[in-house]
This record gives structure tokens, sequence and C-alpha cells, in this order.
């Protein structure tokens, strides 16, 4: 074995520590500030929930079927009508409809948030390269490495769900629209710059149009993690889906968690069909 | 055209690309070559030492292959490449010192370009982007609209007003990109390989297109292009670009005439000089010339041409106006048929034509191959001003063939 510094078996310097007193700092003379950023969150998160468990789900089937049939065709509108059924009559309506709910909210932090950070990055080079190991550290830290000092931070409850869930969701809109911008072929920004445009122009009306679908792309990426991140978002006591399977899941219920589970899945087409078409150009 | 103003002047241009580009110029001083200072310090030069002048309403051509630098060149024009040293003085202000707003308000005014791959903006009409200059500079939708769509009349696409680029020909579309250029009226146009991704037939088509323009409306082109025909056949004067440096300025003829080095010599590889020269340039005064008055007679004219050993004279009046052409066999006859009383003219070769001479080689041709005698030319005034003979017209061929230029040119010209 290694002997003397490459020995490697213990922790040279106490990192563990460290993370432990500094969360519990910003726990104990940050914690009110984290708690007003909840505010936001927490409003329309609420006031969508309470939209969408009001209406009648007629209504909702409705609206999904007219929102598939505007942008994704027929086909898609009749998908969403038997899916969003069958999710009914499993008895899992009201938790779709908070979990939509989430992934709502979640989603629309992630552009507000997320949109204006890719722009930044597309226009200096610097900043998109301090930003992307943020980005990879925000993707693939395990949610449950992150959950405590989120529930530390902000409590249990579905409010935290959606903040971890807008952390693990954020970073595809925001590298989608950064590559969309960049994608833009070269001679088209020559172009405007050629007739007198300044870069808020190039940006308002080259750039972002044309990176659109890829900026869509991204949004579609966002909503598919965001539902992802709703069963574990159960564990911090968050409502929806995540509810029955992390149940089943406690007490073994193969059955509660499956029927959870497959409403997730089905939840998941409906969005992904209805988002991808977004971006693309109308086919009639 | 002599007199016409220098609108754009260009005084030691420079542009290094790579961090802490003044390293090069100590280098450049030495006399460093363009690949020893890429290899000492990872430098490139775009453009070294550029000095011309643009004079106002010409189309300027600037010519040479790819990674000569000419891209480069244009693009310090508009600034989409800021020079690393020198000036670009357009109407005797130095663009390459200009702040940003001042830049942007003359780009917006007096400067448009057209590009190589049209770069039409996909998400917009063909009404849009021609009026997407207009739009940058915020005139209202109304009146860019009413201008969009008079650039689109002269370009003749005013019906496809509201197609999308892509519904359209290359042709098509580099039309849309001249209208675009067109529309905010600038005084000087910038056209950066406009038609090289065009195929011949069209391309032609554009040149004549942009011909066309130019007679409507004068207006400053600086056109770029590594095609030589291209070059020839619409700029007024051409320069030529070679590893960054511009290595010769001149009206096509004084290029083509007397190239100033090898490189520029083998652009003329596959160039046919007969579009190029005209009559004037090659046109020689060797031919026995006979003028007619009261004295002279067919018999003087005769004894003549026999003693300069010629077979064919050229008979010009007192003001050296060309008359007509004589041959020795000819004279004999009528001085047969009708003795002391012969008249000269009545010795003239009928099918003898004189051409002008501004004509191209390539119009003198079928003169040429028409008769056995060299082909008499004329300038405006009917004045005779010698002959152009087979030999002499196979001899140009020969001598601007630089495959051949070597060795026996010398000794033919």
């Amino acid at each position: 074995m290694a002997e003397g510094f490459f020995s490697f078996d213990e922790a040279m310097y106490p990192l563990e520590d460290w993370i432990e007193v500094v969360v519990e700092w910003l726990v104990a003379n940050h914690r009110s500030e984290f708690q007003a950023m909840k505010w936001p969150v927490e409003k329309i998160l609420w006031g969508i929930d309470h939209f969408l468990n009001w209406l009648h789900p007629s209504v909702v089937i409705l609206g999904f079927v007219i929102v598939a049939w505007r942008y994704a065709g027929v086909r898609t509108a009749l998908f969403s009508l038997i899916t969003l059924i069958v999710v009914g009559t499993l008895g899992m309506w009201s938790e779709t409809m908070t979990t939509l709910s989430m992934v709502i909210s979640a989603v629309f932090f992630c552009t507000v948030v997320g949109v204006p950070l890719g722009i930044a990055a597309s226009q200096s080079d610097n900043f998109a390269a301090w930003i992307r190991p943020v980005l990879d550290a925000m993707q693939t830290t395990p949610a449950f490495v992150y959950l405590v000092p989120v529930v530390m931070l902000f409590s249990i409850g579905t409010v935290a769900g959606v903040i971890a869930t807008i952390i693990f969701a954020m970073p595809p809109i925001i590298r989608l629209t950064n590559l969309g911008i960049r994608q833009v072929p070269m001679e088209l920004i020559e172009a405007t710059k050629a007739f007198g445009g300044t870069r808020q122009q190039t940006l308002r009306r080259v750039q972002i149009p044309l990176a659109m679908p890829t900026i869509m792309a991204g949004l579609n990426q966002t909503i598919m993690m965001s539902l992802s991140m709703v069963v574990i978002a159960a564990l911090i006591g968050a409502g929806g889906l995540g509810v029955p399977v992390f149940q089943g899941l406690n007490s073994l219920q193969v059955g509660l968690a499956g029927v959870g589970g497959l409403s997730i899945v089905l939840m998941a087409m409906v969005l992904d069909r209805i988002t991808q078409s977004f971006g693309k150009p109308k086919s009639k | 055209m002599e007199e016409k103003k220098d609108k754009i002047v260009v005084k030691d241009l420079y542009k290094i690309f790579g961090p802490k580009p003044e390293r090069a110029f100590p280098l450049l001083e030495q006399g460093k070559t363009k690949e020893e200072i890429l290899e000492e310090t990872g430098l490139t030069i775009g453009v070294q030492n550029a000095s011309f002048s643009v004079r106002e309403g010409e189309i300027f051509v600037v010519m040479g292959l790819s990674g000569s630098g000419k891209s480069t060149l244009i693009r310090m024009l508009n600034r989409l490449i800021d020079p690393t040293s020198g000036q670009v003085f357009v109407d005797d202000r130095d663009v390459a010192a200009m702040s940003k707003d001042e830049l942007v308000a003359l780009l917006r005014k007096d400067m448009s370009m057209v590009f190589q791959s049209f770069a039409l903006m996909p998400h917009m009409s063909v009404l849009e982007n021609a009026a997407f200059g207009l739009e940058l500079a915020g005139f209202p939708r109304e009146e860019r609209e009413k201008r969009a769509m008079e650039s689109l009349d002269q370009v003749g696409l005013k019906a496809y007003a509201s197609s999308y680029p892509r519904e359209l020909s290359g042709g098509m579309q580099q039309r849309v990109g001249l209208a675009r250029g067109l529309a905010v009226d600038p005084s000087i146009m910038l056209m950066d390989e406009a038609f090289s991704a065009l195929d011949p037939l069209i391309r032609t088509e554009m040149q004549d297109e942009l011909l066309k323009l130019q007679a409507e409306h004068r207006r400053t082109v600086v056109f770029i292009s590594h095609d030589l025909d291209e070059a020839m056949r619409i700029g007024d004067r051409i320069a030529i670009m070679e590893g960054g440096r511009i290595v010769q300025v001149g009206t096509p003829e004084e290029i083509l005439k007397e190239p100033a080095d090898d490189y520029v010599q083998a652009f003329f590889r596959g160039v046919d000089p007969t579009n190029v020269f005209s009559a004037g340039d090659i046109v020689r005064d060797q031919q026995v010339t006979i003028i007619r008055h009261e004295g002279g007679g067919p018999r003087v004219a005769r004894e003549r041409l026999i003693s300069q050993d010629r077979f064919y004279g050229y008979v010009l009046d007192a003001n050296r106006k060309f008359i007509g052409v004589v041959s020795v066999d000819g004279l004999k006859e009528i001085i047969k048929r009708d003795g002391d009383a012969a008249a000269m003219d009545s010795a003239f070769i009928p099918e003898a034509r004189s051409v002008h001479i501004d004509s191209t080689m390539q119009a003198i041709i079928p003169y040429l191959t028409g008769s056995p005698w060299p082909v008499p030319v004329i300038d405006g005034d009917g004045v005779y001003k010698g002959a152009i003979s087979k030999n002499i017209f196979l001899e140009t061929l020969y001598r601007v063939d630089p495959t051949e230029a070597d060795e026996p040119a010398a000794d033919a010209s």
C-alpha cells in the first residue's frame, strides 16, 4: 500500500466540517433572506395550483387538446385527450394538477432566470466559461445532496420542492439558449453589423428569433427534468404525483407506486409532445 | 473619369490577427514573409501596408486568390474587422478612428454590403429583408416598405415580396441581397464575392444587372472577386492582392498589358485576352498608305506597292481619312482596262471594311477571317490608324499566354 502523502486512506483536511459550518452559518444568519426568496415561488405555485384544481377537469383537458391541436396537430391532440382521461380515471387527477403546477412554476422561474443567463453567456466567452462548471454541478450533483441544505434554508414543503426542482432543471435552458444564439451563422451577424445594427438590434432582431427552435428545445428539456424531479421533491414534503410513489416505496405498495409512476410518465409524454412542437414552424 | 474625386482613401492599412499584434511590425520591417512571422510569433498577417484610393462612382475590383486578404480588406472598410493600424478615409473622414456611434451612423446612411453567401435573414420575408437596413436605421414601417419595394422593383423581384428567401433560387436570393443594399440608398456599396456562389450563366446576368444599376445611378462600388473575367468585365479599376499586399492597381488593360509580377501574370491563365484588348491596342502602322491626290494615279500606287514588296495598299484622302483598300493585282487590272484614264476608286476591293479603334479583338475576328488583307483601323473621325494582320493578332494571343511567356515571347515582341 502507498505510504505517506499518497496513502489517501483518510481525509487530510476536514472539508466535511467546513461545509457544515458554512451551511449552519447561513441558516443561523441568513435564513430570513432565503425565506424571503420563497415568497414569489410560493405565490405563483399556489396561484397555479389552486386555479388548476379549481377548474373542472374537462376544462383542463379541453385546454390541453386545443393547445396540442394548434401547435402539434391532430394526433398529439388526440393523444393528449386519451392520456389525460386515463390519468383522471386512475384517481390521480388532483395530484397530477399539483405536479403540473409545480412543473409550471419551476419552468417559469427557470425561463425567467435561465434565458437571460443564456443570452449573457452567448455574449461573453468569459461568462460562458465561468458558468459552465456551475451548470455541470447543478445537473450532476445528486439531488439528495442539496435536499438537506434546501430543507434547512427553506423548510420542508412543496415550495422547497419547487426550489430544488428549479436548481436541477435550469441548466438545459441556459445551455441551449447560449448554444442557439452562438449557432446563428456568422454572416447574418456580419450583415446586421454592416447595415449599422447595434448589438441590441442584432440580438433582438436576428439572434434570438433564429435561436428560438434551440431555446424551445431547452425549454422542453427543462420541463422533462422538472417532471423527473417531482418524485424526489416528495421526499421533502412536496405534494403531487411524487407522494403516491414515495408512499408506495415506504410501505412496499407496488401498485400505488406503479399508478403514481404511470401518471408521471403519461404527463411527461403529453408535455414533451406539445412543447417539442413549439420551436418548429407550423406543419401546415 | 480622371476628374472624379477620391471617395475612399486607404492609407498604410494593416490587419494582423493574434494577441499583441504590434509584435509583427518590426519583423515586417525586416522584410520577413508572412510564413516566417507566423512561425516565429503565431501571428497571422491579414493585410499589410495597403494603400489605394477608390474614385467616386467607379467600380473598384479587389482581386486575389483565397487567403490573399481581400475579404479582410473589404471588412476593414466598414469595420466588420477593426484595422490593426492605418487609416480608411471615406469622404475625408477616418473610419478607422470613428467612435461606435459615428460608425453606426455612417453604415446606416452611406455604406451597404452584399455578401457571397447572400446572408439573408431566413425568418424574414423578401420585403422585410430588403427593408432590413432601413429598419435598423429606425425608419417607420410604411416608409421602409415603400423604399424596399422600389429597390425590389429595380432588381425585378417585386412580385416575390412576400416570399421567403428559402423559396427563391440562388440568383434571386442575391437579387434580394442587392435590393437590401440599394434600399438604404448608400453612396458606397461593398460587394464581397457577391456573385461567386452563383453558376456562371447567372453570374454574368448579375454582372449585367450591376452594370445596369450603375448606369442608372452611379455609386462607388468596391467589389471583391477571385475571378479575373469578372474583374475585367465590371471593373473600372482593379487592385490585385497577394499574401495580404496589394501588388498592382490599374485599369484592366494596364494590368493585362503590364502585369507587375509573375503572381499577377498567373491570373491570366485561361483568361480570354480578346475581350480585353481593343483594336487600338494591337494595331500597327506598317502598311503602305496611298494618299489620293490629283497627281498620283494607279500606276504610281502600284509601283510603290511593288517596291515595298506589299500586296495591299490603303488609300487615304488628304486628311488621312480611310477610303479603301487596293491590291497590286487589282491596280494592274484597271490599268490594263482603262489605260491612262484609270481611276483609283474603281480598283477598291469592295469587301474591304474598316473597324473602329475601340472594337475588341473579339469583334475583329470575323473581319480578319473573311479577308486576306490586314483589316484597316479607323478612329471616330474616320482617320486611318493602321491595320491589323492575322500575324499581329496571333502574336498578341501568344504573347499574353503566360504558360509560354518565358522564352519565345521575347523575340516575338
